[in-house]
């Protein structure tokens, strides 16, 4: 059963992958996304409670991450902000200045 | 010839008969001279608004446009530079200029609430008929690779904009 749920895993994760590796997991405890012209990369991260996001703006354009109706961090032009995951950030984010930006955050055990 | 949807009231047609006598195709420096009058009209309008709103939506409003624009313009700058290319005025620039100039002055008459939603309103439909013309004319008139990419960095951020403005917008109801 274990076995199986682990194959299956791995080929979720494989299939992430040949879809364009838009899933990233965290290393060292903090996941990085990057924040390039107006897009978050990867727009889709895996991470756990407890865990740090961190956000890194190379835009000259200053960005945030906002949970609509939840939390919001300032990411100013240049720089690089942080979050720390908790148990329900399974959600759904845009930039308040550029609402065409989006990111998802998935929570996973 | 591409059509522009005009949003501008008064200069509406002017700009529309201007877009469609001039050149099929605007060369690289009158494209960026287009681009940077466009997004100096936009910082003008910003200033006006935080010398008039008190609204905090609409003042983080403009003041994101204030140094989003600035900030586009800084690089539209530092690429011309680099490509030794001279912006050249041109008619398209000229309608434009017009027509805001006529938007700022009927805006300067407003106030409080009614200045917010004009404001508001004229920044929705103002990034909606730039990005028309970012997207129809000069993204694909841009002959220099860089400055098709700037372009298209501009585009996205504006896209950025009028959602922006859109949000603000259905705030102030
Ligand atoms: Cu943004």
């Amino acid at each position: 059963m274990t076995a199986l749920l682990n194959r299956r895993q791995l080929l979720a994760a494989g299939a992430a992958v040949l879809a364009g590796g838009t899933l990233a997991r965290a290393h060292n405890g903090t996941v990085h996304v990057t924040i390039d012209k107006l897009a978050f990369q990867p727009a889709e991260i895996e991470v756990k409670a407890g865990e740090t996001i961190e956000w890194t703006n190379r835009d000259p354009f200053a960005h945030t991450a906002t949970v609509k109706g939840g939390w919001e961090v300032s990411i100013p032009p240049g720089k690089s902000a942080t979050h720390v995951v908790t148990a329900d950030d399974s959600v759904d984010y845009y930039c308040r200045f550029h609402p065409n930006m989006t990111g998802r955050i998935k929570v996973i055990a | 010839m591409k059509t522009l949807i005009c949003a501008l009231s008064a200069a509406c047609l002017a700009l529309a008969a201007t877009l469609a006598v001039a050149a099929d195709k605007p060369t690289d420096p009158q494209i960026a001279h287009i681009a940077y009058s466009a997004g100096v009209i936009d910082v003008e309008a910003a200033k006006l608004a935080l010398s008039k709103t008190k609204n905090p939506d609409v003042t983080a409003f403009a003041q994101s446009m204030q140094k989003d624009h600035e900030a586009v313009n800084d690089m539209a700058l530092a690429l011309v530079k680099k490509l030794g290319v001279t912006p050249e005025d041109n008619p398209t620039s000229r309608a434009l200029a017009k027509a805001s100039e006529e938007k700022r002055a009927e805006l300067g008459k407003l106030d409080g609430a009614a200045f917010d939603k004009a404001y508001i309103d004229n920044e929705v439909a103002y990034h909606r008929e730039v990005n028309g013309a970012l997207e129809t004319l000069l993204i694909p008139s841009a002959q220099n690779p860089e400055l098709k990419s700037l372009l298209e960095t501009g585009l996205k951020l504006f896209q950025g904009h009028e959602q922006h403005a859109e949000h603000v917008a259905a705030g102030l109801k």
